[in-house]
């Protein structure tokens, strides 16, 4: 038996609505863990290879992210580091949603042990979504922001 | 202080064996991989991974200040260096120091201690550890000068270099000084340092290591010697415990000396004391010492029951050494294949891509350490190691007869390996009788030139 991805929404759905605190589910090569903390609920689906997968407080760096439309790029980070939208604590961000950016415009910073590398956009377009908030570490080419193509 | 997640700055098989080793201690792995890694056993066997790099291990694995941030940025406690990559940069060791976070290794300063081939042979020497007659050339008269007292053959050393590197021979003590000057200039284009120094040449040399357990406060256990004699081009390629046909009083001297060096370092961690055996005078010789765990340390951990990555850990929490060295007992013998990924048809060259099939040995005595399973990838872009198959027995000839039987077992499809060379060495009579010195391989590929084409 598998369950397609609409089965997995319905039993999400199901679970966030119930009073339960906890599911885990194990269904052919699927392994599914869902966890409610407080008041909110956070959903790890894992893929079960030969061994058991534990599943770690962590946060999972890469969450998924909503697919590409046409002419879309996700900016990806240049190395792991801590993600910084600001030059300085208090300033503005270097980008927002909706604003315009060109191929060498800094998009934010990441910071590797006191060293701040400049993340730059690559492509030319219109800022549609930040992926990722200020301060947190990110991964070698974790996606940044998403740009819209000009044109 | 308790550490409860560490950060694995390792690939291939080290990870997977430090990872094997948390989980039953139930600490968490978070496990810093290149892109090229992410697909890789560990990486799917880690409670986390994070992508710390491109695939190039210098923007990776070698980068310290981007391991250190991973390790703060996913609230690990710990960094594992494992082998290789930053195990013995003081950078790495250092920058922990400053940041907090414990590094599970010796402090920056030992590694700094023993990083130094000139400064290890003074410590050595300081601690009444018997080093290789020869020194330092500083300048060209007081090289000429030692030259003459110690005469020929005799090598010249970059005291940058290692593993074979940065080494030449003389033989006529009329060519030093054109020796001298073409292994310095060597020295200073491929190790950024142009200092050599002189040392006897051994004609029959077998390598000879210690593995040891130091507290970090003076106290230093041994975990008895490894025999690493079979090389090629100075790459071990099986490696055994205990040293077979080596007197006994030499053994027993060679063991105290390794674990008084130790000491008098107040050497914390896992170490390990290599040691030069000179068969003809039946002498022994202190070479340097590896800050790290080995490659080789599973043979010592099958016949002696003790966990060293879990003793790293120990030691590293603060936990001190937990054993004494009346609890260390040795018992049979242990010898490990390394299985690599190499084209013997192509002179050993690396023979990267993907295992279709790996089909592992198992059985009594027998232990596979590797990261590769049907379908892995081995990259081009490291080392070639695949796997090591040990094989433990109550005596030597039984542990032999076990490896042997485990790698006619042994399948891999995909890549080619050098496992019929290991066929080859473990069934000549030779290295049966044990006790071969590092010149063995090369005698025995003169015997049977087919050994470096299987």
């Amino acid at each position: 038996m598998s369950l397609s991805r609409e089965d997995l929404e319905q039993v999400m759905k199901l679970f966030e609505q119930s009073s339960f605190s906890e599911l885990k589910l194990e269904t052919g090569d699927l392994k599914l863990h869902l966890r409610k903390a407080g008041a909110s609920s956070a959903a790890v689906a894992a893929p079960v290879a030969h061994e058991p997968v534990v599943l770690a407080p962590p946060v999972p760096a890469a969450s998924a992210l909503p697919p590409l439309d046409a002419g879309e790029t996700d900016v990806l980070s240049p190395l792991l580091g801590v993600f910084y939208r600001a030059p300085k604590p208090g300033e503005p961000p270097f980008v927002e949603v909706g604003q315009a950016v060109e191929e060498t415009t800094i998009i934010g910073i990441v910071e590797v042990m006191k060293l701040m590398n400049s993340a730059r956009a690559g492509v030319k377009g219109t800022v549609v979504a930040i992926h990722v908030p200020n301060g947190e570490m990110v991964e070698y080419e974790q996606p940044l922001i998403r740009v819209r193509a000009a044109g | 202080m308790a550490i409860g997640r560490i950060l694995v700055a390792n690939r291939g098989e080290i990870a997977l064996r430090v990872i094997r080793t948390c989980e039953r201690l139930g600490i968490e792995t978070v496990l810093a991989a290149s892109k090229a890694d992410l697909g890789s056993l560990p990486a799917r066997r880690a409670t986390r991974t994070l992508c710390i790099g491109p695939a190039q291990a210098a923007q990776s694995y070698l980068s310290a200040p981007t391991i250190v941030q991973a390790a703060l940025g996913s609230g690990c406690d710990a960094i594992h260096p494992g082998y290789g990559f930053l195990s013995e940069r003081a950078e790495l060791a250092r920058l922990c120091e400053t940041e907090g976070v414990i590094f599970i290794g010796p402090t920056s300063g030992q590694i700094e201690a023993v990083g130094d081939k000139l400064r290890a042979r003074t410590e050595a020497l300081a601690a009444g550890v018997p080093v290789v007659p020869g020194g330092p050339a500083a300048t060209r008269a007081e090289a000429v000068q030692l030259g003459r007292e110690m005469g020929a053959p005799l090598l010249v050393k970059a005291v940058g270099g290692g593993g074979g590197r940065g080494m030449k021979r003389v033989d006529d003590l009329a060519h030093l000084e054109e020796v001298l000057e073409l292994a310095s200039a060597e020295a200073a284009a491929a190790f950024g340092d142009d200092r050599v120094y002189l040392e006897r040449f051994v004609g029959r040399g077998r390598h000879v290591e210690l593995q040891v357990l130091g507290d970090g406060a003076g106290r230093v256990i041994h975990l008895g010697e490894r025999d690493c004699s079979v090389q090629r081009r100075y790459q071990k390629l099986i490696e055994e415990t205990p040293a077979p046909e080596l007197p006994e009083s030499l053994r027993d001297e060679l063991r105290e000396a390794g674990a008084r060096f130790a000491e008098h370092l107040a050497y914390r961690g896992a170490g390990t004391v290599e040691f030069l055996v000179d068969v003809d005078r039946n002498k022994f010789y202190f070479l340097e010492m590896n800050a790290r765990i080995q490659v080789e340390h599973p043979v010592t951990e099958e016949v002696c029951g003790i966990d060293l990555v879990e003793q790293q850990i120990a030691i590293a929490s603060g936990q001190g050494l937990t054993l004494s060295q009346a609890d260390v007992r040795l018992n049979g013998a242990a010898i490990e294949c390394r299985i690599n990924a190499e084209d013997p048809s192509r002179d050993f060259a690396p023979s990267p891509g993907v295992v279709r099939q790996a089909v592992w040995p198992g059985g009594e005595g027998i232990r596979v350490d590797t990261h590769i399973g049907s379908g892995s990838m081995v990259p081009p872009f490291y080392d070639s190691l695949m796997a090591k198959i040990i094989a433990h027995g109550s005596t030597r000839a039984e542990a032999l007869a076990r490896l042997r039987q485990a790698l006619d077992d042994t399948r891999i499809v995909g890549v080619a390996t050098n496992l019929a060379f290991h066929r080859r060495v473990l069934a000549d009579p030779e290295f049966a009788a044990g006790g071969v010195d590092t010149a063995y391989l090369a005698r025995l590929a003169a015997r049977d030139p087919a050994l470096l084409e299987a």
